[in-house]
């Protein structure tokens, strides 16, 4: 098997503490060796990383891939070069597909199709049978078929007694359930943030305290049944709260944040001209909030109480997008501009380049206990891990260009921003999967 | 040239009887007898698109009233006729049902000489499933000048007016935006009252679902009124309820004053707006009861009494008469519910004029 030594990189491994100038040499689809100035190996290709920044792959809680069943949105195969080019080497792929993943045998073929995809797909399973929100699946075959946690996604676990029974059964079942956290008696179809642009722009809106309302719910559910909680894509300030107060406790929590919702506010459906955008690919689930919401989740992610960046990567075909702001598809393709947005918080003095990489690689690997069996090692550059390497810039300047991406989803609100940093390289399981060094 | 000084004289005279007494359906009268010179291009509008009336100047918002004055004028004569829209296609797109709207904007088109085409929801391509975009191009492929467009999605026609070639009219968007029916309620305003600088402006009911109330927010501020809402808590959007957070953002609606009580609202008030409020919102889920919502926010001839001695009562309609008003002071003197009627044909005689005729 092909061996490859990335030479005069920066490596920064933020679960092993390091930060140096350090070559990587990897083999048969494992890192073998980690040091100052490594000899050539013999025959290994050298990817020169001089300038760059040599981090663990990513690692993706939150990934849309629509296949089975809407591969004009999304296909493994796509979402996975899309993961790629974004520097993703690990994606958790989300049960609201057609069917819902919520069967030992869907699971096993979304597998199948993922096995020779340029990344790794792990995949979640459904809490409820069709994400229906009526029966539970079967979640330690679920578990059994490689399922890393179960989800209802798109929906909360609405029935509280059905959230009741989900909690206490996973117990002993050592998966999270990932909750999407709205209740929908109080978010009532909403189509954006309940707010000041709400009201101007005459939507339907979704309050804040309908995030909060699941979230406080959860937590009680998960202590007293002794299961972990994972909160999807939080985006209020009142949310962050309840999680804080919640992992001060002690209790097991844990919790996302996306990208957009790191950088965008509700403003961004109206534009700031004078002609009113209702722009469709700002519309998302949850909301894009108030500009307090983004100030909390940036220093909730700062301060670790959001433990990971996860992209709630959700790409739609443009017809999804080209209609009236009520009828359009909720959600942003978001694994090719990830980077780029989490890294601009540290050009800004917001995160450090650590806890970036942190939140985007360790973070979520610990978040969910991924550690084990084959992937021990995951999300890091220890000797012995798998042999998942992004190459980043931080510096350089990059246009969001969706024309370009390898997704098939070109929804995205950051089309035509300058973001401050690029992926310049990504290894996946040994092998280069995206070489944008030269591009 | 000489067009053009008649023109002007035309809009000096009616924008003054605008702004004073006597009504202006005298002045009109009185005015001499010279034909509004309808053939000649408009040099100064420059909107394309009447979307909103939300980023309208004071001075643009009386160019349409003047305009709407001369087209009351025409309105007057024994035939009432004019080809100053002759040649031009307007489609009348509905979405949602709509008596008055509808019927003055087709009526508006054909005075003005236009061939008006209505499409609405059913019995055309959009019961079949066809998208919003694709029945917008193939109106534009067709060659429609204008489309007057209703919709029950908020901004739809910002949507069309990024589709289509033509000038596209706002008949009312979701919960959004009215803008004819905020300029036939300023005409009527004004008409009553000259200048609306510090009048009292109370308009009552389901403010959160309301594009009648959005839209009036903005004309009325913009023309100087002193605007109260009034609503319970659960018919008000949350970002203007007290307290709300965001109050200054600056996407956000004009900052008026908001009030839960209409006894308290009404006193001393000039101008009194009820909103339409649907019956499925009173059954006990958003609101108790109809009932209870008439004990609190009906306009009634006591709760009228109130108000100034001059003040006048409107409705956009269609009322709930028992409900949101009273039927005496719906139907009573101080009522302008069917002027706003009559107003709407002039004020959409105007939007068609200026858009279509104007220099974008």
């Amino acid at each position: 098997m092909t061996k490859i030594l990335i030479r005069g990189g920066r490596v920064v491994d933020p679960a092993a503490g390091v930060d140096a100038n350090l070559d990587v040499l990897i083999a048969d689809g494992r890192i073998v060796q980690i040091g100052a100035e490594l000899l050539e190996a013999d025959g290994a290709d050298v990817v020169e990383a001089s300038g760059l920044i040599v981090a663990p792959g990513f690692v993706d809680l939150h990934t849309h891939l629509r296949e089975p069943g809407q591969e004009h949105k999304e296909t493994i195969a796509s979402g996975a070069r899309a993961a790629a080019r974004g520097g993703f080497t690990t994606i958790c792929a989300m049960p609201n597909t057609d069917p819902a993943m919520d069967s030992a045998a869907i699971i096993d073929g979304v597998l199948q199709r993922a096995r020779n995809v340029d990344c790794r797909v792990l995949p979640i399973g459904a809490v409820s049978k069709g994400r229906k929100g009526r029966e539970l699946t079967e979640f330690a075959a679920l578990r059994d078929a490689g399922a890393v946690a179960v989800s209802d996604d798109g929906d909360a676990v609405a029935d509280t007694a059905l959230a009741r029974r989900a909690f206490e059964y996973l117990s002993d079942i050592g998966i999270p359930l990932a909750e999407h956290c709205e209740d929908p008696a109080i978010s009532q179809g909403g189509v954006m943030h309940d707010g000041a642009v709400s009201a101007r722009l005459g939507l339907r809106g979704q309050p804040a305290s309908a995030e909060l309302s699941i979230v406080q719910r959860d937590i009680a559910l998960a202590d007293a049944a002794g299961a972990q909680l994972h909160c999807c894509h939080i985006s209020t300030e009142a949310a962050l709260q309840a999680i804080a107060d919640a992992k001060a406790r002690g209790l097991h929590v844990t919790a996302e944040v996306t990208p957009h919702h790191l950088f965008l506010t509700h403003d961004a459906v109206a534009g700031s001209g004078d002609d009113l955008l209702y722009d469709t690919n700002a519309k998302v689930n949850p909301p894009l909030r108030t500009e307090a919401d983004v100030q909390a989740c940036i220093d909730a992610l700062a301060a670790g109480i959001v433990d990971v960046v996860a992209t709630d990567h959700a790409p739609h075909a443009a017809i999804d997008k080209q209609c009236e702001f009520d009828a359009a598809a909720f959600g942003i393709s978001a694994l090719e501009s990830a980077w780029g947005v989490v890294n601009s918080l540290v050009d800004s003095g917001r995160l450090t380049l650590s806890e970036a990489i942190e939140r985007l690689t360790i973070g979520p690997v610990r978040a969910w206990n991924l550690d084990r069996g084959d992937l021990r090692g995951l999300g890091t550059l220890r000797v012995g891990a798998p042999a998942d390497v992004t190459l980043l810039s931080t510096d350089a300047l990059s246009r969001v260009e969706p024309a370009l991406w390898a997704s098939m989803g070109k929804n995205t609100p950051l089309a035509g921003r300058t973001l401050v940093g690029v992926v310049a390289a990504t290894i996946s399981q040994g092998r280069i999967v995206w070489d944008g060094r030269e591009q | 040239m000489v067009a053009e000084q008649v023109a002007q004289q035309v809009a000096e005279q009616v924008t003054e009887t605008m702004m004073s007494q006597p009504a202006p359906s005298d002045a009109a009268r009185s005015a001499p007898q010279s034909r509004p010179p309808f053939d000649e291009p408009i040099t100064d509008w420059r909107r394309r698109h009447l979307l909103d009336v939300d980023t309208l100047s004071k001075d643009e918002i009386l160019r349409v009233l003047s305009t709407a004055n001369a087209m009351a004028e025409v309105l007057d004569r024994s035939v009432a006729r004019t080809p100053a829209l002759r040649g031009v296609t307007i489609f009348n797109l509905f979405y949602e049902a709509s008596t008055r709207t509808r019927s003055s904007f087709e009526l508006a088109g054909k005075i003005l000489g236009a061939d008006v085409i209505n499409v609405s929801g059913s019995g055309s391509s959009i019961e079949k499933g066809e998208s919003l975009v694709e029945t917008l191009n193939t109106l534009s492929a067709v060659g429609a000048d204008a489309v007057v467009m209703r919709h029950h999605a908020s901004g739809a026609p910002w949507l069309a007016s990024r589709t289509i070639t033509g000038h596209v009219i706002n008949a009312g968007d979701g919960q959004h935006a009215h803008p004819t029916q905020a300029l036939l309620d300023a005409y009527i305003l004004l008409q009553e009252f000259g200048d609306l600088s510090g009048r009292k402006v109370v308009i009552v009911g389901d403010i959160l679902h309301s594009r009648v109330a959005r839209s009036n927010l903005w004309s009325l501020t913009t023309l100087g009124a002193e605007v109260t809402l009034v609503a319970p808590r659960p018919l008000l959007p949350s970002s203007m309820a007290p307290g709300a957070s965001e109050q200054e953002h600056p996407l956000s609606l004009p900052s008026v004053k908001i009030e839960s009580d209409l006894d308290k609202a009404i006193v001393g008030a000039d101008a009194v707006m009820a909103l339409r409020i649907q019956n499925e919102r009173l059954q006990g889920k958003l609101l108790p009861s109809s009932a209870e919502y008439a004990r609190r926010y009906q306009l009634t001839a006591e709760r009228v009494a109130t108000a100034s001695p001059n003040a006048i009562v409107m409705h956009p309609g269609p009322m709930n008469e028992g409900v949101e008003i009273a039927f005496d002071v719906a139907h009573g003197s101080q009522s302008r519910i069917e002027a706003q009627v009559s107003a709407g044909l002039a004020v959409r005689m105007a939007v068609l004029f200026l858009l279509i005729r104007g220099g974008a």
